[in-house]
């Protein structure tokens, strides 16, 4: 615009209150946002092209990269996708197990938007205590995988260990202290009225524009469209539990807030129904062309030495096929479409990332507010730069 | 457990009401107890980076209490995640805008060296576009790892001689890398 | 619903159309000419009885061994009885001009660019047609399959010691 009422500004790539570096060059006037333009790519890591060189089982490592608040979901999508291509079912263990693990990942991921939307809008206390319980689940997290963060957790079959009695007695432990700190941040947050006054119809969006959009997840739902990839197509058992999907009306900042916070509640509820009625058995099924075999099989027989072998060299190929695989994630649908052509890497992988398809609605959602609803709008969608640029 | 760190004064004369010892080492103290970090995150690194500055692993009692997104008023930047090429020039260009003195901390595989990206799209590490005082693998680094990595530039920041800004070699690294 | 209802709806509508039709797959997938393609997806969603509201994702493929290379590939869903379809349409290397859904799908917008940026693919009819996701000055497709990984200009990894 060259008209000299309306400023530019810049909301930079780095920017305290953009988490994650994408650029919105704003045009304002005064305070009103007029229109923004959005330039996204700035830690571009190219994984589908990556994911054409890697056979399948070191394509989690990428996946755990994406949506890195929580890398056990990715993981565990890929970890089913390639189950689906090669037509392997898992047992009921293997399926409560993922659950457990998928829910303690979606509550680090809803807990950490949810402080960060508190802290953008000036209450920094809710982000330290969240934090604090993040580190439980973390601990949670270095018992079953080694690592904290990007955990390439789970193999194709399954897990690589099962859940010793510490890990069981540390998941009920988390479940019993969670919920003070949970009331406590709620105290702070969800009837406080400057923060009600700060979110109720900031950014809203109405369910027409968020389905043609192609939104999905919390931002979804939040908006008033029931959908659930766990409720609608069930994977890993979802359906044997009884759990509600929260639903708001208007699609604003508090809206969501108000969706991620009762998500929460109910992971809760369904880790601990899991793990009451976790059934006996292994943590993996038989799947030897894609699982390595126990150690000490290798070094006494023979079949499982070559299967070894073959698995570590990379001689084993998937069978040609393509499928389309998408489970809930912490934003929403993430999808895989993968098309093999027998050998050992995918022909073409394709991650259906819902941060990237959610966020071209954000010029609709701030038009005509203020600057600092914009930044509340953003942070409330919750998006990792992982996953939108990919 | 008391809540603060107990420093040793340098070498120097002490008596009652004096102390005598060399400048440098006294505004290296100073510095290096209070670096005012600009957390340049861009991926996972930066959520390792939210759980050091946490309760739990706290890089506040390093001094580091005061976070400054702003570059023209941090003294210690922080790359931590991958930098793509498009990323490139906006990180040199935070770099610039800070002022004499400054250090560079590569956080994470990623910046240090490309990481497991190795990929037409991302900078093979942070170390061909700005000079790097500090490198600290992982991938992700365990926040006691980042820690370990910030005492090491404190221990830099503390013995700087004063004149090292002014020398022609660091001035002629500031041009290999084409910063004027 | 079943396939057969919906691919008697499209062989009725677009008998010529629809080039090839694929229910061995996990979902129903059609294969459609590149003319018709706009007209099968406005088909699928407004048309009462088959209801197609969601594009869930929209991606290129490229197969240098066929002789229409470049490839366009559509994910549709159905929220209400959970039904899936998949559209592809393939495009010739030297033309490789699709019609855009944009204007039925605001979501594709991006999606469109992605594709474009990744395979070269134009959007006929794309409101802003241009890289999303690379830097603006990179001047070939990388996702094809001719072009390698790495950055090609690098001299220092050295690809004895990184298994190339």
């Amino acid at each position: 615009m060259s008209d000299n009422r309306y400023t530019t500004l810049n909301l930079g790539p780095t920017h305290p209150a953009t988490h994650g570096i994408f650029q919105n060059v704003l045009t304002l006037d005064g305070e009103r946002i007029i229109d923004t333009e959005q330039t996204i790519g700035y830690i571009h890591r190219a994984f589908e092209k990556i994911a054409e060189r890697r056979p399948y089982y070191q394509i989690t490592t990428l996946t755990d990269r994406m949506n890195y608040c929580s890398s056990p979901i990715n993981n565990i999508g890929w970890q089913m996708a390639v189950e689906k291509l090669l037509g392997v079912r898992t047992t009921k263990r293997v399926d409560y197990m993922r659950i457990i693990v998928m829910e303690l990942a979606r509550i680090t991921d809803h807990l950490v938007c949810n402080s960060v939307i508190g802290v953008d809008s000036g209450a920094l206390t809710g982000f330290v205590y969240v934090f604090q319980e993040r580190e439980k689940v973390y601990e949670i997290y270095e018992l079953l995988c080694g690592a904290r963060l990007t955990t390439n957790v789970g193999r194709i079959g399954g897990f690589e260990r099962d859940f010793t009695p510490e890990v069981i007695k540390k998941i009920y432990e988390f479940l019993d202290h969670l919920p003070k700190v949970l009331r406590q941040f709620e105290k702070l947050l969800l009837r406080n009225r400057i923060f009600m006054d700060r979110t109720i119809n900031v950014g809203p969006i109405s369910a027409e524009r968020a389905v043609n959009y192609g939104f999905s997840g919390p931002n979804l739902r939040a908006a008033g469209v029931d959908y659930d990839v766990r409720v609608t197509s069930p994977y890993s058992s979802y359906d044997d539990f009884d759990f509600t999907i929260p639903v708001g009306s208007q699609g604003d900042t508090y809206d969501r807030f108000c969706v991620r916070q009762e998500e929460v509640w109910q992971s809760l509820k369904l880790i601990r129904n899991a793990l009451d009625n976790l059934p006996e058995g292994k943590c993996f099924v038989d799947v030897p062309e894609f699982y390595l075999p126990p150690k000490e099989d290798v070094y006494s027989k023979m079949e499982a030495l070559i299967w070894h072998f073959k698995i570590v060299m990379g001689e084993i190929g998937a069978p040609v096929g393509e499928i389309y695989h998408s489970v809930e994630a912490g934003n929403g649908e993430l999808g895989f479409y993968l098309v093999s052509d027998g050998g050992r890497a995918p022909y073409r992988l394709h991650f259906r990332r819902p941060c990237f398809i959610y966020y071209q609605a954000l010029p609709e959602m701030i038009r005509g507010g203020v600057l600092s609803d914009a930044i509340l709008t953003m942070s409330s969608m919750n998006v990792i730069a992982g996953e939108l640029d990919g | 457990m008391p809540n603060y760190i107990k420093v040793d004064p340098p070498e120097g004369y002490s008596s009652p009401g004096l102390f005598a010892t060399t400048f440098g080492k006294v505004v290296g103290l100073a510095r290096k107890n209070s670096i005012w970090p600009l957390p340049f995150a861009t991926s996972c690194c930066g959520i390792e980076f939210m759980a050091t500055m946490g309760a739990h692993y706290d890089l506040g009692r390093f001094g580091a209490e005061r976070l400054s997104f702003s570059p023209r008023q941090a003294d210690l930047l922080m790359v931590m995640g991958t930098i793509a090429k498009k990323m490139a020039p906006v990180l040199q260009q935070v770099y610039i805008q800070m002022a004499e003195p400054r250090w560079v901390i590569a956080v994470g595989a990623c910046a240090a060296s490309g990481g497991i990206f190795d990929t037409y799209s991302v900078l093979q590490g942070i170390d061909r576009i700005v000079p790097v005082d500090v490198y600290v693998p992982g991938c992700p680094p365990r926040p006691e790892q980042i820690i370990d990595g910030f005492m090491k530039v404190q221990e830099l920041v503390g013995k700087e001689s004063l004149r090292r800004r002014y020398s022609k070699e660091y001035k002629d690294l500031l041009e290999s890398y084409g910063i004027k | 619903m079943d396939n057969t209802f919906i691919t008697g709806k499209l062989k009725t509508r677009f008998p010529e159309g629809i080039l090839s039709i694929d229910e061995q797959k996990d979902m129903l997938t059609i294969v459609v000419a590149r003319e018709f393609i706009h007209e099968v997806i406005h088909f699928l969603k407004e048309n009462e009885s088959l209801g197609f509201t969601y594009l869930t994702t929209l991606c290129g493929i490229h197969y240098p061994d066929q002789e229409l290379q470049l490839g366009v590939v559509y994910h549709m869903h159905r929220f209400s009885d959970n039904t899936r379809i998949r559209i592809k349409t393939f495009l010739p290397l030297g033309n490789p001009v699709v019609p855009t859904v944009t204007d039925l799908f605001s979501g594709a917008n991006w999606m469109e660019r992605e594709t474009y940026d990744f395979y070269g693919i134009l959007f006929e009819g794309h409101p802003n047609l241009k890289r999303i996701l690379n830097v603006e000055y990179l001047d070939y497709f990388p996702m094809r399959k001719e072009y390698p990984l790495e950055d090609p200009t690098r001299e220092d990894k050295d690809n004895r010691f990184f298994g190339r």
